[in-house]
């Protein structure tokens, strides 16, 4: 990690890299990959406490990789991947998480999946009331609560 | 030195809110200290459009994570249960479900019926007005006449079932199982001063829209408005003795950092089951060298969290997902003693209706059932919005080596040794938590899911921190007598969840708070000889 707490040069790019990994672009549902580079740019803007801890899962990566990750070829990559997650602990879970959290708010995303794009409050969501005949059945069998003494 | 006052509460929480409120009344000078401040709605994670990621940082549910200036940290490395909590005014109550059964009137008879731990040395029936006070004051909702369940009278409708609350009636339908709407302390209509709930779905780490009860938009206005003072950003170190061996004040930190000194003629601990014991420990003195009100040597002892065993799956059918209050439905089915499921005692259900994007995401890939690669998208359009979850709460019975001690090292930010969690589930929970995950299956796999998964127990699922100061009559095996005096100190007081005799397999924040209540009442039918 460079001097002021941020990622090098290096590990953007393998973060960028992996990231794609974890969930390429898709055409068919329209949505970009999280290698994006608005994705790329909320994740680098919003490490914030977890900088350590991806830092330390990117070092993790690039002991596996042995040369930058977008330099391997695909069936190596994925190797590396495979042990990154597998042996990357606490680390290597942070950073899938920073990753998903992420692309799981990205506009384009959201609209993909049909989720309106917007904070719950204040609008808040309809719920339906249903429908409470299906407690009869319950009711009619009643019970008896255990008695104390 | 400042003035005394009559009354110091510890805590500003579920308990010391509620015990405070009730106390007004006497017009005693009252005063509440409190580690945390005031919570601003509009800060809330349902504000913004980053709500989810919120809960893996600054609105965790530990303050291990958390790691907010109010928060001390606690080393539950030992522990398969992590303890998670809220400082603030209004305590754990801005950060809970608001899931609110009450404890059953067989729970207080738990040596008598079942054979094991202890009986209370009260009864339900001593509790009953104060739930019911308790109840019109949080504001509860709900539907009246559950067979299984005691009586309760909500003021407000039950929350709509919704559509997960339909797929899981059914299956709980077909397999002829107990379900019910749950109580919750989610408004469902506009209800003193609170808007109703308008399903914001992020219901645990606090409601912005304020549906949700919390003491500091409940008990306390009422308090305060009654001449109560709360004073903020107040962690107290230590409880003082004179040399009658009364409690004669507390040393603590105020806003600025500074020392200060207040005496009071009487002390009421309202830090829940973690923080009294870690409080009492901290107050060691030559007079009580092993802690304060600890000739019994159970402070601290007998931590029981409620096991979690959760486990959930994904139906064809849209779920309400994260749209939606968390719970909704529970059922007692399981809640009494039957020997022939090879454990004594029993669990309450909770169900819960799903989960938003993030948070489905993340969970996902970390069981598993998420790929990384082209099948992403498939797989978690499959997911999202299709989750729904069992969680069944087990009755944890008291045993003294699961305990909360001072850590010798690890301090909070005042220098204030923390407290260290020793825990271990016990074989009855194990066998309790593996019977109900075959429930819950049965029910999932009835209702049609499929890519079931466990956490069992829940790591972060130590909401409920019991049994570390316990009620009882007997001086040498209890901390506090049956209205919450403690025994060796005959005006110190506690009002938590430490003092609960068993947990019962039901969330304990209703019970506790009408505990504070009755000990309060307690303490108001005797004021003229408090301390005989």
């Amino acid at each position: 990690m460079s001097a002021d707490n941020q990622l090098t040069r290096v590990q953007r790019d393998d973060l960028r890299t992996i990231a794609g990994m974890i969930v390429p672009a898709s055409d068919e549902y329209k949505v970009p990959g999280a290698d994006d580079p608005a994705i790329q740019a909320d994740m680098l803007a919003t490490l914030g406490r977890d900088t350590k801890l991806v830092a330390a899962a990117l070092d993790h990566l690039a002991r596996l990789a042995g040369q930058p990750l977008a330099e391997l070829d695909a069936a190596r990559r994925d190797a590396v991947a495979q042990e990154f997650r597998s042996s990357g602990g606490a680390a290597a879970a942070t950073l899938v998480r920073i990753v998903l959290q992420c692309y799981y708010r990205d506009d384009r995303v959201l609209r993909s999946l049909g989720l309106e794009l917007r904070a719950p409050f204040p609008k808040g969501y309809v719920l339906p009331d249903g429908d409470w005949s299906l407690l009869d059945p319950v009711k009619e069998r009643a019970g008896t609560l255990r008695r104390a003494t | 030195m400042k003035d005394p006052v009559d009354v110091l509460i510890i805590g500003a929480g579920a308990s010391g809110a509620a015990i405070a409120w009730s106390l007004a009344e006497t017009k005693m000078h009252i005063l509440c200290l409190e580690q945390g401040g005031w919570m601003n709605p509009a800060e809330y994670p349902s504000t913004g459009r980053d709500w989810e990621a919120k809960f893996y940082g600054e609105w965790s549910s530990s303050p291990n994570v958390r790691g907010r200036p109010e928060d001390y940290p606690i080393n539950d490395d030992n522990s398969p249960i992590k303890v998670v909590n809220y400082n603030a005014v209004g305590g754990s109550t801005v950060m809970y479900t608001a899931h609110w059964p009450r404890l059953h009137p067989s729970d207080f008879k738990v040596k008598t019926l079942d054979g094991v731990a202890d009986d209370w040395p009260i009864d339900y029936d001593a509790l009953t007005p104060f739930f019911e006070e308790n109840d019109r004051i949080m504001g509860t909702s709900g539907l009246s006449g559950d067979p299984l369940s005691p009586l309760t009278h909500p003021p407000m409708p039950q929350q709509p079932l919704g559509l997960s609350g339909a797929i899981i009636g059914k299956a709980m339908n077909e397999l002829g199982w107990h379900w019910w709407p749950s109580d919750t302390t989610v408004a469902t209509m506009d209800y003193e001063g609170r808007a109703r709930c308008i399903n914001l779905g992020h219901c645990t780490p606090a409601c912005a829209q304020g549906a949700k009860s919390s003491t500091d938009i409940t008990y306390w206005p009422h308090a305060i408005r009654a001449g109560v003072e709360l004073r903020t950003h107040c962690r107290v170190r230590e409880i003082t003795t004179d040399e009658s061996g009364m409690a004669s004040g507390v040393v603590y930190y105020d806003k600025d950092g500074v020392e200060q000194f207040q005496p009071a003629h009487v002390v009421i601990i309202a830090c829940n089951g973690v923080g009294t014991p870690r409080l009492l420990l901290n107050s060691a003195s030559n007079r009580f060298p092993h802690g304060l009100a600890n000739s019994s040597g159970l402070v601290g002892k007998n931590l029981m969290f409620h096991p979690y065993a959760q486990i959930y799956g994904y139906v064809k059918e849209p779920t309400d997902s994260n749209r939606a209050p968390p719970t909704c439905l529970w059922s007692k089915e399981w809640y009494d003693t039957d020997l022939s499921r090879g454990f004594v005692r029993g669990y309450g259900v909770q169900f819960v209706r799903g989960a938003g994007p993030v948070f489905e995401a993340v969970v996902s890939e970390q069981k598993g059932i998420l790929p990384w690669g082209e099948d992403h998208h498939r797989v978690f359009r499959k997911l999202n919005g299709h989750r729904l979850g069992f969680s069944a709460i087990c009755e944890d019975l008291p045993e003294e080596h699961n305990q909360v001690t001072l850590d010798p090292v690890m301090k909070d930010s005042h220098g204030i040794p923390a407290p260290k969690i020793d825990y271990t589930i016990s074989e009855n929970s194990r066998k309790m938590m593996e019977h109900a995950l075959a429930r819950g299956r049965e029910i999932l796999e009835t209702a049609g899911a499929t890519d079931i998964c466990v956490n069992s127990p829940i790591p972060w699922g130590g909401w409920h921190l019991l049994g570390t100061a316990r009620m009882g009559t007997d001086p040498e095996r209890s901390v506090v007598n049956e209205w919450g005096r403690t025994h060796d100190v005959k005006n110190l007081f506690i009002v938590d969840g430490s003092i609960f005799v068993t947990s019962g397999g039901v969330n304990p924040t209703s019970t506790i708070q009408a505990l504070a209540l009755y000990i309060a009442d307690q303490m108001k039918q005797r004021l003229a000889n408090l301390f005989d």
